[in-house]
């Protein structure tokens, strides 16, 4: 069993989170994330051009750059929270430029060396996978898929193929950090989903709160939050991890008790 | 399968991209998921507009009656015979100029932007979004726009906002709505991330326009096919002419859609050499935006090209004085032009594009642009090399009333 399955496998839905490598005391965050309940922790990869994302987690981005924050900062970031939570699930997460620049096959010998489980890459999509995924599956890492509100039935399929880990429903066709979309499209969204993967279904992109996070988590196996821990380390710096430590407290509380029967 | 010829060359340089659009390894489709689906019903309805005699009616009749099209070809005596004057004995060859600056709004952009509208209202979409670094695109964009009765928004960044104030108030004018974009670099590769977010956001109802030859599949192959206006003019108005085509091509690059416009119709005559010129602002070893000359192969906007980055893929800024040029990438199918060496890619700094500017101005009396400027500062040096018998044909395509005031700065005169 894997980190992944493992995780997903405990008998509640599961707390994703996210914050951005480089941005405030990440270590510390990092650590806060797994102390206040996070089962599964998405490290983000800094990028100069963001696109997909809001200006909470692109400002993020740009702190993080600001620092002078490397690739090889983020692996270490990667290697030393593996080191001191051999269990916890850790994403990579990010854009594609940075993860092919020294070619796709370093990248997944860096990222498996450092004791990454999966990487979410936000703009190559399924048809170019070649670019990534297959590197990335040929060293045993998962490369987790984004379905949205406009991939079809028709698409699924391709969206599927090859995808491991979880699959990341993003509720919202916009980008993150902005408004949640009304919950009976999201159950309506993810039954549609579940009933065509094995794999644990995860909603993300506007879930902010616990009261959210909760609904979200009666009719999902996960949800993933970013923009609201991310904007703790806007507010506080370097003093982030209390906060964060009870923002994902409140979270995992909702989540992990929104339903129990699941296994 | 691509078919190569013995040499290992393509026998054709005009059959690309492939379906899944791309130029070799150049180009392809590097969005979201959330884009995907609408990326993918474009290039559906893009195929079905071309096979469509009624769509390239309308686009032929608007370039016509509105754009002011065909535009001219023009012998430059004067600058040929400036020219020769200091070229070795026998040397200066003839120097032509096709005339993209007369279309209405000033500049080649216009063509583009008439066929993406036509294929935005064929589409059925109620709004339309650009990104624009110098204003140009954004102007031409504003234009259809008000023309085809759609509202419009226009990111620019905030910094070329502020120096570019004219086009500003034009778009304005125009009925667009301009929003400054002031993160990141707060120019055009930051304008283009905040028409990607606002797409993102609106796939429902929402056109975005782009303005060059680069962006997903298939805005490469669609902004070159309706840019080959161009080219297709040319080479039918120098075989009128001179009852020949020309030895050398040349035309400036920013993103790459002038160029490519006046290039692809001319790919497969093999006697016709070409030449792009990038910007190489203050010389390659300082700030420049020349990704060709100075950049290396990744993934930004949606496809794979040269871009200016360090070595871990963060993004580099471009400098140009012509804001039209000032990107730190370059369209796909100029990428892969380069590397299967049909054209020839070099580059001018902002000192040498100024120096043609005002030699353009005297010597035939038309204000060039900052971005053509570079491409006629190229056929300065070039003119001198080739025999006086030898034909030159340079894309004059903008004129320059919008860079006035940036180059009286550089030349230190007070407005």
């Amino acid at each position: 069993m894997n980190r992944f399955q493992k995780a997903f496998g405990k008998g509640h839905p599961a707390l994703i989170c996210f914050v951005t490598a480089g941005d405030g005391d990440t270590a510390a965050n990092l650590d806060a994330l797994v102390a206040g309940g996070a089962d599964v922790i998405e490290l983000g990869m800094p990028f100069t051009d963001p696109m997909a994302d809001g200006p909470a987690i692109e400002n993020a981005n740009l702190r993080a750059l600001a620092k002078g924050t490397t690739t090889r900062d983020i692996l270490d970031l990667a290697r030393g929270f593996r080191d001191r939570h051999p269990d916890v699930p850790l994403v990579l997460m990010g854009y594609a430029n940075p993860m092919v620049r020294r070619g796709a096959d370093w990248f997944a010998r860096a990222a498996k060396d450092a004791g990454v489980d999966g990487v979410i890459c936000v703009d190559i999509p399924p048809e170019e996978d070649s670019e990534l995924g297959t590197h990335l599956r040929g060293e045993g890492l998962d490369i987790i898929r984004l379905a949205t509100p406009t991939t079809d039935a028709a698409r699924l399929p391709a969206v599927l193929d090859g995808a491991g880990g979880f699959l990341y429903y993003v509720s919202v066709a916009g980008i993150t950090g902005k408004q949640q979309a009304a919950m009976a499209s999201i159950e309506t969204a993810v039954a549609a989903l579940k009933a065509r993967t094995e794999l644990p279904v995860a909603v993300g992109f506007g879930v902010r709160t616990p009261e959210q996070a909760g609904a979200i988590a009666a009719v999902a196996d996960g949800v993933v939050v970013g923009s609201a821990l991310v904007e703790l380390i806007a507010e506080h710096g370097n003093a982030a991890a209390d906060p964060i430590r009870e923002l994902t407290k409140a979270l995992a509380d909702a989540v992990h008790g929104a339903r129990k029967e699941i296994a | 399968m691509e078919t190569t010829s013995q040499t290992g060359m393509p026998n054709s340089f005009r059959n690309q991209p492939d379906d899944r659009g791309h130029f070799g390894q150049f180009g392809g489709r590097y969005v979201s998921e959330t884009l995907m689906p609408l990326i993918l019903d474009l290039d559906r309805e893009y195929r079905a507009a071309k096979e469509d005699p009624a769509f390239d009616a309308e686009f032929q009749d608007l370039l016509t009656h509105y754009v002011g099209r065909p535009s001219p070809l023009y012998f430059a005596e004067r600058l040929t015979e400036e020219l020769r004057k200091d070229a070795p004995d026998g040397k200066g060859a003839q120097i032509w100029f096709k005339r993209d600056e007369l279309n209405h709004t000033g500049a080649h952009k216009i063509n583009n932007c008439i066929g993406q509208i036509l294929l935005a209202v064929r589409m059925g979409k109620t709004r339309i979004i650009a990104e624009t670094g110098a204003g140009q695109h954004g102007v031409a964009t504003a234009t259809v726009a008000a023309r085809f009765g759609l509202p419009c928004v226009i990111y620019m960044g905030a910094k070329d906002v502020k120096r570019q104030q004219p086009n500003v108030f034009r778009m304005r004018l125009l009925g667009a709505k301009v929003v400054p974009v002031s993160s990141g670099s707060a120019t055009l590769k930051d304008a283009m991330n905040d028409a990607m977010r606002d797409w993102v956001a609106n796939v429902h109802d929402t056109f975005y326009i782009i303005g060059t030859a680069a962006g997903p599949h298939p805005y490469p192959e669609m902004v070159r096919d309706f840019q080959s206006v161009i080219g297709h003019e040319a080479r039918e108005q120098m075989m009128q002419r001179t009852g020949r085509l020309p030895d050398l091509l040349v035309a400036a690059i920013g993103g790459g859609s002038n160029a490519i416009g006046l290039f692809h119709p001319f790919l497969d005559d093999a006697d016709v050499g070409m030449l792009g010129i990038e910007a190489a602002g203050h010389g390659l070893d300082k700030e420049h935006a020349a990704s060709l000359a100075g950049g290396s192969p990744g993934i930004l906007h949606g496809n794979k090209t040269y871009l200016l980055q360090d070595e871990d893929g963060q993004i580099i800024e471009g400098h140009s004085i012509s804001a039209g040029l000032d990107y730190p990438g370059i369209g796909p199918e100029h990428s892969w032009l380069k590397e299967s060496g049909r054209v020839d890619y070099s580059h001018i700094t902002d000192k040498e594009a100024l120096d043609a500017f005002q030699l353009l101005c005297r010597t035939e009396g038309i204000i060039p642009a900052l971005e053509p400027s570079h491409a006629i500062a190229a056929v300065v040096k070039r003119a001198r090399e080739m025999p006086q018998d030898a034909i030159i044909l340079a894309n004059l395509c903008g004129r320059g009333d919008k860079d006035i005031f940036t180059v009286a700065e550089a030349l230190g005169v007070e407005l």
